[in-house]
């Protein structure tokens, strides 16, 4: 791989002979020139030798159990080696499962006959080639008795019960009621959105294979060493006995964080196979039988003085879940930081369904979340008769309104003046529908959010090399984020050395444990982990070792040291819509975010994953829904025609940027930047379309049938 | 996917023998409609035979002055053709408005008008549906039918032609010719499609056998400032949700000429015969353009979750026709 | 398997020729990646709905996960591998690494051989949906941002590379226009 990036300006002009710090300078991405030329190798690119074919088979009932599986003409099929079903599947360990949310349900695959929902895999047909293993799964004869199912989501649903509370408890910060009587104007809203999938463009794929009793897997996924661990466990293998690789991924926003279907498939297959298997996943199973964001009811209750200040903040919200596993959606964490008031209150329940299992979906909870939150303060501002972002100045909070606790860095006032005066917001008539262009009429909107930040314990190995080059360890995997070029601008840095040499080796559960691309804080757990290798290594250093010699160091006991604080990033996003009433075709025009992120340490990258981000949210308000059929009990838009998200023609030019910032608590002064961007631009583009319609969207998405006019 | 045999045939005669007597084989042109049905199994052909060497290819003008489409043009050829844009510009903006640039590369425009629903439940196997197994029922009334047909339908179908390119097909009266081993046909495209009823399986009454060797717009049909529109749930790249293909001529504020063609609302593209009666002689005003538009649409019967089409065909056939007059 | 199923055909792909015996089942796509071993061709969805599997044939950009392998027999496929000349990349492909065209890559490889299409085509004086005016007498516009997001809609990009993508193109179709 070509290794040396381009060094640009701020322009974007390449800079030659640059020797600045590499953190900070805008850099192109290190497997560019690769990823261009068609050599950048994803985990289905792979050759290996004497490789099998698997094709899954998914349930057509949504609730009930399989009667009978006839493989007979499958077997018959040409090419077919085998069948894997519930009868002969190898047993897994039960309580496998994921540190935050227990046992998980979901891995527990071809184990018995029931049926939870639909899609859920009942067998994986295995051929000499991908053709013949489809071909074969087609012939796949599978019985079912069918029970009723309950895809019927509300939040007064008889099985609801509270969430987890693994991400905090409920907050229970003064009287909200009392609050809310005393205050002089109150919004009590109710905002629902639908299930949503990340549609990573790679779909889920692993080959697995035995090399004596070890376990190896290629597989596309957000977290090598993470699902390396959980494969050990369901397999009832030691860590030491499996190892998961993969080179460059296909995207991810939050599906691959967990083990897939496709890799303990895969590996079940080359148990009984005795063969390489690798498993791809059609676009449609990645729908139907991985996971999605689930579907929220999201009660809202505001209270303030006539002058803005808010006395009440009330946030209760629903979502779904499946039978099979946890999760969080924590919806209601904005509500938690982001405004002073004297009361706070949140609620999260779930409701159990016959659904697929959900699972993180780009920037879990607050995108939903910041929805409901940021509608409904625009809705506050409405009825104070105020500029909806000096109601959002007015009540910018000391220490954490609920915790108590001080920030680290917040700048989310910093957001709100720069967003404003760059979108050029002053002036701006509040009234609704004032703004036409011809047939269209024309409105803009804004909204911010607070997006929790943190690091992860991580290892990290770098050896000194006799050559002079330092090499940099650590099961870091880049998912598109731009993470390899970040490791390797902050290992140069730490190293105090120049680009040229460094070698960095990620993408491998080999290497030690490490924190996945997630949560945002991929980059800035293993940033901190080479830091600290780095620190390590330099002191032994100075003492002249004769080379190559090797540090691993692990920051587990400086991150749990670190003192009890508020640590958010923070955004603000501005936007403007034409809507044509005729048609209720909604465009956004213009599109600006700032972004309080820590330290840059890309600022090409850094805009493009904001920008990717912005436009995903774009996508949420606009487009993004999972349709249910209430008869089947299954997704109907399982595809990419059904399932839509914003293609380049919906896509404006977007004005993304960072403002100065800076968390104390990091190394390198980092927060994160992957998720923030998905968040708040759904509240900001409906608060746009009711201003330039007069009509308030609280549910998503702002489809074109909830839009026309008469 | 089923295995099956393929040649490529070189003369339509060839071409027609090879599919004699063969239930279940299929002229592939484009592919980009049968390969993806091949893929769900909802055609299993056993025999493909590759139409595109045909000498069938490219547009030219007849000696009437008839502009005639060979069958395998591509959508991207008859698209960008000169006399399509000057005289069918409507045409044009159809075919540029449907799926993508690579899609319509492959896709030919008989292939266009013989194209399948996109109704969810037609392409999943384990789903009810007449139009793929007849008498199995219909999965989509008491299912998602956000965008399913509000005109023409039955109990037994609900579901809506997906080509953006019939739309104005119907609208210049286009002619339908094809071969047969018996000899040379052709079907105004106003013949072509089949009423629903209680058949949805069976969606153009082409003789068994047949190959489209070229469609034909009459010259007498052309608009020069027709216009097509199209609405659908994002900027591009998406099925409609309801089209609208027009040609108006106006003198002196009445409507001498009118002809209206509907897409996304009906089994196959809908001309709107009821609105352009309504317009014919009357003055060209918006409120007239609504009211024939009210009056097309009475006979419409939505089902509980596409009533939204009602409106939106209205205001859309209104603003195509203002923005003609303009 | 019967012979039936099978067939005996010639691609010629960036410029070399590759017999194969396909199972008539095999699409362009996988008989690239699986066959011929061109893995920058991308599976995202296998039913042309993402435009990830874009490359050239005959000239013409179409997505071959729904072109027969058996149905390209004796056409010239250039795949992104083919793009580059002489190991230098064109000038589009150099855009996109510069402008940051790409976050996880998995579209990329369409997205450039579609950026090749839609330069051809515009130099061809075809229209988009977006074009003000169809007419085929109007003088020849320059590609601008609206023509290009339109011309570029068959490519879907989750990561949300978009804005990045229409600038390369952009910059490459200037740099056409002054090589012409």
């Amino acid at each position: 791989m070509n290794t040396h990036p381009q060094v640009l300006d701020g322009t974007g002009a390449e800079i030659s002979g640059l020797s600045a710090p590499a953190i900070g300078t805008p850099r192109t991405r290190v497997e560019g020139r690769d990823k261009v030329s068609g050599k950048a190798r994803y985990a289905g690119d792979i050759p290996i030798e004497r490789l099998a074919h698997g094709a899954v088979v998914t349930a057509t009932i949504a609730s009930g159990r399989i009667t009978a599986i006839d493989p007979s003409a499958t077997l018959a099929s040409p090419g077919v080696i085998g069948v894997i079903d519930h009868r002969n599947a190898p047993r897994v360990d039960p309580e496998a499962g994921s540190p935050f949310f227990g046992p998980d349900g979901q891995l527990q695959l071809l184990q018995d006959d029931q049926i939870a929902h639909g899609g859920w895999p009942v067998a994986l047909v295995v051929a000499e080639t991908h053709e013949q293993a489809r071909a074969g799964a087609e012939r796949l004869r599978v019985s079912y008795v069918e029970q009723p199912h309950d895809i019927a989501f509300s939040p007064g649903h008889p099985a609801a019960r509270p969430a987890l509370s693994a991400f905090g408890p409920d907050a229970n910060k003064g009287d909200l009621d009392a609050e809310l009587a005393a205050s002089a104007v109150v919004v009590d809203e109710s905002y629902t959105t639908p299930a949503q999938h990340a549609c990573a463009m790679e779909p889920h794929v692993a080959t697995a294979w035995l090399e004596g009793a070890v376990l190896r897997g290629i597989d596309s996924n957000q977290a090598p060493y993470g699902i390396a661990a959980q494969l050990a466990t369901l397999f009832g293998k030691p860590l030491s006995d499996v190892r998961v690789q993969v080179e460059q991924v296909g995207g991810g926003f939050g599906s691959k964080t967990g083990l897939g279907p496709q890799l303990i498939l895969a590996t079940m297959a080359t148990m009984l196979f005795h063969r390489p298997v690798r498993v791809a996943l059609t676009r449609e199973e990645v729908f139907l039988a991985t996971s999605a964001r689930p579907r929220t009811d999201q009660r809202v209750r505001l209270g303030a003085d006539r002058d803005g200040r808010l006395r009440a903040i009330g946030h209760e919200a629903a979502f779904e879940i499946s039978g099979k596993s946890e999760f969080i959606e924590n919806c209601v964490e904005i509500a938690k930081t982001l405004y002073a008031a004297d009361a706070i209150r949140t609620r999260l329940n779930v409701v159990p369904l016959n659904i697929l299992p959900v699972a993180s979906v780009r920037a879990p909870g607050t995108a939903p979340g910041s929805f409901a939150l940021e509608s409904a303060m625009d809705e506050l501002a409405e009825r104070l008769d105020m500029d909806p972002l000096d109601l959002r100045r007015r009540n910018e909070p000391e220490v954490g309104p609920v915790s108590g606790l001080p920030f680290t860095s917040r700048n989310f006032q910093l957001c709100l003046s720069e967003g404003a005066r760059q979108f050029g917001w002053a002036g701006r008539d509040h009234r609704p529908r004032r703004r036409r262009e011809g047939h269209l009429l024309i409105g803009t909107g804004m909204a911010g959010t607070s997006f929790f930040t943190t690091a992860f314990p991580s290892s990290a190995t770098i050896t000194a090399e006799q050559d002079g080059t330092f090499t940099v360890a650590i099961a870091a995997i880049d998912i598109g984020t731009g993470a390899r070029t970040a490791l390797h601008a902050i290992a140069a840095d730490a190293l105090r050395v120049g680009w040229d040499r460094i070698r960095l080796r990620i993408g491998d559960s080999a290497i030690g444990p490490a924190w996945q691309a997630g949560g945002s804080l991929g980059t800035t757990s293993w940033g901190w982990a080479i830091v600290a290798a780095a620190r390590d290594l330099l002191e032994q250093l100075e003492s002249g070792p004769a080379l190559p010699v090797s540090v691993t160091s692990d920051t587990t006991e400086e991150i749990m040291s670190r003192p009890h604080r508020e640590r958010h990033s923070y955004s603000a996003v501005f936007a403007e819509v034409a809507v044509d009433p005729a048609t209720g075709e909604v465009r956004v025009r213009r599109l600006v975010g700032r972004f309080a992120v820590g330290r840059v340490v890309n600022p090409l990258m850094v805009r493009s994953q904001l920008t990717g981000g912005m436009i995903m949210g774009l996508s949420i308000a606009l487009q993004e829904e999972v349709v249910r059929d209430e008869v089947s009990g299954r997704q109907v838009n399982a595809d990419f025609a059904g399932y839509h998200f914003a293609a380049n023609a919906d896509v404006p030019f977007i004005d993304a940027d960072f403002v100065e910032d800076h968390e104390p608590d990091d190394p390198l002064g980092m927060k994160g930047p992957g998720e923030i961007g998905t968040v708040a631009v759904a509240a900001a583009i409906a608060n746009a379309v009711w201003h330039a319609t007069g009509k308030r969207h609280r549910e998503l998405p702002i489809r074109l049938d909830r839009v026309i006019e008469d | 996917m089923k295995e099956f045999a393929y040649s490529r045939a070189t003369a339509v005669h060839d071409a027609l023998t090879s599919v004699v007597g063969q239930e279940n084989a299929r002229f592939l042109a484009g592919g980009t409609n049968l390969v993806d049905l091949m893929k769900r199994g909802v055609e299993t052909p056993d025999r493909l035979v590759d139409v595109r060497a045909l000498p069938l290819d490219g547009v030219h003008e007849a000696r009437n002055g008839d502009l005639v489409i060979g069958a395998t043009t591509t959508n991207s050829d008859a698209a960008a053709h000169p006399e399509i844009r000057r005289r069918y510009p409507a045409l044009s903006q159809a075919v540029l408005a449907g799926a993508s640039g690579q899609l319509r590369n492959m896709a030919t425009v008989a292939g266009n008008l013989l194209q399948r629903t996109r109704c969810a439940y037609f392409a999943d196997l384990s789903s009810a549906c007449n139009k793929r197994v007849p008498g199995s029922g219909c999965a989509a009334v008491a299912g998602v039918h956000h965008n399913h047909a509000i005109l023409g339908a039955s109990p037994a179908c609900v579901a809506t032609s997906p080509s953006d390119m019939a739309v104005p097909m119907m609208l210049f009266d286009a002619v339908v010719h094809y071969e047969t081993l018996d000899g040379k046909g052709e079907i105004p495209i106003s013949r072509f499609y089949r009423p629903v009823g209680d058949t949805p399986h069976l969606e153009t009454t082409l003789p068994d056998g047949a190959l489209i060797t070229s469609v034909t717009l009459p010259s007498a049909a052309a608009g020069e400032r027709s216009r097509y529109r199209k609405v659908r749930e994002r900027a591009s790249y998406a099925f409609a949700t309801v089209s609208v293909a027009a040609d108006l001529v106006v003198r002196s504020g009445q409507v001498r000429e009118v002809r209206i063609a509907l897409g996304g609302v009906a089994s196959h593209p809908w001309r709107a015969r009821i609105a352009e009666e309504e317009l014919r002689g009357g003055p060209a005003t918006p409120e007239r353009f609504r009211a024939a538009a009210e009056a097309e649409l009475s006979a419409a019967k939505p089902l509980p979750h596409n009533g939204y089409k009602l409106r939106l065909a209205r205001n859309l056939i209104q603003s195509v026709l203002t923005e003609i007059v303009h | 398997m019967t012979n039936d199923a099978r067939s005996e055909i010639s691609l010629h792909i960036n410029g070399t020729t590759h017999r194969l015996t396909v199972d008539n089942r095999r699409t362009l796509l996988d008989a690239l990646r699986e066959d011929t071993r061109h893995i920058g061709s991308k599976k995202g969805c296998d039913f042309g709905q993402c435009g990830a599997c874009t490359v050239l044939v005959n000239g013409r950009r179409v997505v071959s996960c729904l072109t027969l392998a058996v149905a390209a027999e004796g056409a010239e496929v250039i795949t992104v591998e083919g793009l580059a000349v002489n190991d230098e990349l064109r000038p589009v492909q150099e855009a996109f690494v510069r402008l940051d065209g790409l976050q996880c890559g998995f579209c990329t490889s369409g997205q450039l051989c579609s950026a090749v299409g839609v330069l051809a085509e515009h130099a061809a004086g075809w229209p988009s949906a977006v074009t003000p005016d169809l007419s085929p007498d109007q003088p020849h516009r320059p590609l601008d941002a609206d023509e290009v997001r339109e011309r570029m809609s068959g490519n879907l990009c989750r990561c949300g590379a978009y804005p990045s993508i229409v600038r390369a193109v952009l910059e490459a179709a200037e740099c056409e226009e002054v090589n012409r």
